[in-house]
């Protein structure tokens, strides 16, 4: 099937900002310098003068304005609709946060400002610190890492110290088949082995595997709980006595933290290490792919080996003046820096506004509601009758996000998830995250979050179910979407097989 | 129901009955066991409104000395550059603010093209032909380079100049030390890397060799002969750059480096007291297929319409796994974006001249600190938006005094470097001016002759 007409956006012909330069163009008026000017070959030797300029685009501010806004007319957002990406928690981002992180004594703060002169930012990151530790059950936290990854590699680096630390080489670090790319990629980087551990038939883990793998040699077990298929584990008691009974050290991803705030925390589970994703959990935008921020919370026993600097706070004069706060970088035994100054200071600003918005109670509702939803939403699929098609990949409930297998509609229909979650994009949602985890067949992964309304969890299973009845009449309809984008489907193979990563000039 | 959830006791009640339960705790009974859920509240204040958070915030502010409340100088990495107004309107706008990852690039296509002229922007700066769509920041992008080296040959030490941000040089040390590799420190000689000690330490057994240009005491580097220097052996030459300087410095593409890495904070993105911010990652052909993070290529769709897509995915963890040629799931989009913007905004004459004003300005406020009494110059390299001096007093108390009179006048380098102990680096940009210049002349020479007499009194 083809579209009789193109739609606008689609007609729009595509041109980089450097196809519509024009030699000679410009925005930017450069201030006059102001001092008495030298020849530059006085100032820089000719041999290290850069002898032809970079080819940037020459374009006035108009046409720049112009083009950006159009480029993103050309995308699908939050702020616009339905996004139930699932494992990425797209909850609302207020604008609050925009605001109040926008306010120069936040933005326009050098981060090698003397603490003294900053300690509203210190105090800021230590509330934060103190809020998070709570939410976590675990004492002790840094804000340093800038991305859940970075979070995972400082909790196995840490692993690592601890153990030698004690005099003890173990190489082998547990996870789940469930788990994200990123523990196993972050593992290797930390010089560690990979051990993967099955899952049970109630996609929990198999814990004759874990028995069976678990031994003197393990450094940890990393764990997403509740998992990428969005069960909480029964046996997570069982489990941390397993690795903690030989030695290991327990790390919680903390991907699916917003299905359980309030209600029971890591630490109180046995965990030494979580990380948080202050992009997920405590609605830092996701800006189009980053910033996001990955704190890691830890026990006492890890504390040690913390990166850092670490905030501080002292007493008052005397004990009795106000509270001043410091950065700490006398740790003998810490791991040392993940990154430059002190962690993503702007996300921490939006995150510590949206717990001080919603408090013990606010959050713990955002958990309440987001559960709520994803049950809602799969229990309305199912008395939709769409399960026989695409039934829950384990279990009956989830906790905030639910795996559905797309393997039934694909035998029955002839469509895959990939051609489900193609034409959901005509009916204006952006698609569930496909294809992962990676052992369901056909795995679409639903996080409808707390954000949503009935009438949208409504509205998109009413999408799903017209989907699969259309599919039903002509499964070329769904092969062939979508229809209504600005661009349909692409040619990727083609892409990664030969390359253009830039604007040939 | 929170401001932020809609959920009203009927909707509640529908909600429950369709899943067939009959309370939240109920619901959570079946999802969280018994034995480990929390028998009380979590101890955070209450919530507050919209207005009460807002002055919170705003309450905090104001206890920080930001660079609008007194005339800065301190830069050691990042930079108070002027942000144009554009580039607010364009990152709070909510198409770029709140998707995320372009998962479906039909949908995503604005987000895709500007990671495209990103990556073009940067190897338009660096004259390398392969870029990615940027990584977290600074420092751990010349570390993230690192881990390209050690998977590319297998070498088991790095070189690494002692003139690199001391923040870059830790970051690589934690990072190295995970994966097994042995870090080697050479010293400077004259304010610039030491270049027989660099030649000396490069080995067959070197993985990659890092240097920093301008490096961290503002000097420029011989970057050809650094990169020179490593040309027999297996090494990875990187070098880490200050964008804003590649108007008018050679760029790492032309002097021999195979990846240039470098804090993009001053392309258009605030100081946010260290970030976010990004960083950027440019490379030679020959290391395409080993980049770490996202790359967004070109291709067509089915009708033949020109788009964008996210590319080489074979290299990333959600593909590769323990395999993958790095961890790192996002770039950092929205900041690449401000960049982006940022160079598109300076543009092709822009880039160079705002290089010269800084070039010009650096060695006025030079030759006017040089002047002053107890202010002596740390080098005679050149010298681009930053540079060194050394005062006669405590470097210190001079800071503070000067700050008292409500100018910042640059970064005490004895935090980081012990044989500094009375160096202070001082950073331009092109928001500071003349008058400003002189202002820091006249305030450290205050300063030094208060503290230095201050001293004396004490040793007195």
């Amino acid at each position: 099937m083809t579209v009789a007409t193109e739609t606008p956006l689609q007609r729009e012909p595509v041109q980089t900002i450097f196809e519509k330069g024009r030699p000679g163009r410009r925005a930017f008026v450069c201030p006059d310098p102001g001092v008495p000017v030298r020849p530059r070959d006085e100032l820089l030797p000719k041999a290290f003068q850069r002898r032809e300029p970079p080819r940037l685009p020459e374009v006035s501010e108009p046409e720049i304005v112009r083009h950006y806004v159009r480029l993103s007319k050309r995308n699908f957002d939050l702020d616009s609709g339905f996004y139930p990406l699932g494992s990425c928690t797209m909850k609302h981002n207020p604008r609050l946060h925009e605001r109040v992180t926008a306010l120069p004594g936040h933005a326009r703060l050098h981060p090698l400002q003397d603490p003294r002169r900053a300690q509203g930012a210190l105090e800021l990151m230590w509330n934060l610190e103190r809020a998070l530790s709570e939410i976590a059950g675990l004492p002790h936290v840094s804000l340093q890492p800038s991305a859940g990854s970075h979070g995972e590699l400082a909790g196995v680096l840490l692993t690592r110290a601890y153990h030698e630390d004690r005099g003890e080489t173990r190489t082998k670090v547990l996870t789940p088949d469930t788990a994200h790319g990123t523990n196993p990629a972050t593992v290797t980087m930390a010089g560690l082995e990979v051990v993967k551990v099955a899952t049970n038939e109630d996609g929990g883990v198999d814990l004759d595997d874990l028995r069976a793998k678990a031994d003197t040699d393990v450094a940890c077990l990393m764990l997403t709980n509740p998992n990428t298929l969005g069960l909480f584990d029964r046996n997570i008691e069982e489990i941390t006595a397993i690795v903690h009974g030989v030695g290991g050290v327990l790390y919680y991803d903390g991907a699916n933290l917003n299905a359980v705030m309030g209600h029971t925390r890591p630490g109180d589970m046995g965990f030494d290490i979580v990380h948080f994703n202050l992009h997920k959990t405590f609605t830092q935008p996701h800006g189009g792919g980053g910033p996001g921020s990955g704190p890691i919370a830890v026990s006492d026993r890890i504390e040690p080996y913390l990166m850092t600097p670490r905030v501080v706070r002292r007493d008052g004069d005397n004990g009795s003046g106000a509270p001043v706060f410091d950065l700490d970088f006398d740790k003998p035994k810490s791991i040392g820096r993940l990154r430059g100054f002190h962690g993503n200071y702007g996300t921490f600003v939006r995150s510590y506004a949206y717990i001080r918005s919603l408090g013990a109670a606010g959050l713990k509702d955002a958990s309440e509601v987001a559960v709520l939803n994803a049950n809602y939403l799969l229990a309305k699929l199912r008395a939709e009758g769409v399960d026989d098609l695409l039934p829950l990949a384990y279990g009956k409930l989830c906790g905030h996000e639910f795996v559905l297998s797309g393997a039934p509609m694909k035998r029955e229909l002839g469509i895959k998830t990939l051609d489900l979650a193609k034409r959901l994009l005509d009916h204006g949602f952006h698609p569930p995250t496909v294809y992962f985890p990676l052992l369901v067949d056909e795995a679409l992964l639903i996080e409808p979050t707390e954000t949503e309304t009935k009438e949208t969890l409504d509205a998109f299973a009413d999408a799903i179910v017209e989907i699969l009845r259309e599919a039903r009449e002509d499964p070329e309809i769904a092969r062939n979407a979508p229809y209504t984008t600005p661009v349909r489907r692409l040619d990727e193979a083609g892409a990664a097989k030969r390359p253009v990563i830039r604007q040939e000039l | 129901m929170s401001r932020y959830t809609s959920v009203t006791p009927d909707d509640l009640r529908e909600m429950l009955a369709t899943i067939g339960v009959g309370s939240i705790d109920e619901l959570f009974d079946a999802v969280v066991p018994e034995g480990v859920r929390l028998g009380r509240e979590i101890d955070l204040p209450d919530g507050m409104t919209e207005q009460d958070v807002y002055d919170h915030l705003r309450d905090l502010a104001a206890l920080n000395t930001s660079t609008e409340d007194e005339i800065t100088f301190l830069g050691a990495g990042m930079y108070d550059t002027y942000v144009p107004a554009l580039i607010d309107m364009l990152v709070t706008r909510s198409e770029f603010l709140t998707p995320y990852t372009p998962y479906q690039p039909e949908i995503s296509q604005g987000g895709l093209q500007v990671m495209f002229e990103y990556q073009t922007a940067i190897s338009e700066l660096t004259a390398l032909p392969v870029s990615n769509a940027s990584v977290y920041e600074g420092p751990s992008a010349l570390a993230a380079a690192g881990y390209l080296a050690r998977l590319a040959n297998r070498k088991g030490r790095f070189v690494i100049s002692r003139a690199v941000h001391p923040h870059s040089r830790e970051t690589l040390r934690t990072m190295a030390r995970g994966y097994g590799v042995e870090v080697v420190e050479v010293p400077l000689r004259d304010g610039v890397t030491d270049p027989d000690a660099w030649a000396a330490a490069i080995d067959d057994d070197t993985s990659a060799v890092f240097f920093q240009n301008p490096n961290f005491l503002g000097a420029v580097e011989d970057a050809e002969a650094l990169a020179g220097a490593a040309k027999n052996s297996p090494a990875v030459v990187v070098g880490a750059y200050d964008p804003l300087t590649l108007g008018i410095l050679v760029p790492p593409g032309e002097c021999g480096v195979d990846v240039a890495v470098g804090e993009g904070q001053q392309l258009g993105n605030r100081l946010d007291f260290g970030g976010p911010s990004f960083g950027f990652f440019a490379a030679t052909e020959a290391y395409l297929r080993r980049m770490p993070g996202r790359i967004a290529g070109e291709t067509r769709d089915v009708d033949g319409r020109r788009g964008f897509v996210l590319t080489l995915q074979t290299r990333e963890q959600h593909i590769r796994r323990e395999k993958a040629t790095s961890n790192i799931c996002t770039s950092q989009a929205l900041n690449a974006l401000a960049g982006v913007v940022y160079l598109t905004w300076l543009g092709r004459q822009g880039i160079v001249e705002i290089g010269d004003l800084l070039l010009q300005r650096t060695a006025y406020a030079r030759e006017k600190l040089a002047a002053v009494d107890g202010v002596t110059l740390l080098h005679e390299q050149p010298a681009i938006r930053e540079f060194a001096v050394r005062v006669d007093a405590p470097v210190q108390r001079v800071i503070e005094y000067c700050q008292d009179l409500g100018v910042n006048p640059g970064y005490a380098l004895g935090r980081d470097y012990e044989e500094f102990s009375d160096g202070l680096l001082v950073a331009l940009t092109e928001q500071r001016t003349r008058e400003q210049i002189d202002l820091l002349a006249q305030v450290l020479g205050e300063a030094v002759a208060a503290e230095r007499g201050a001293r004396a009194e004490v040793t007195a």
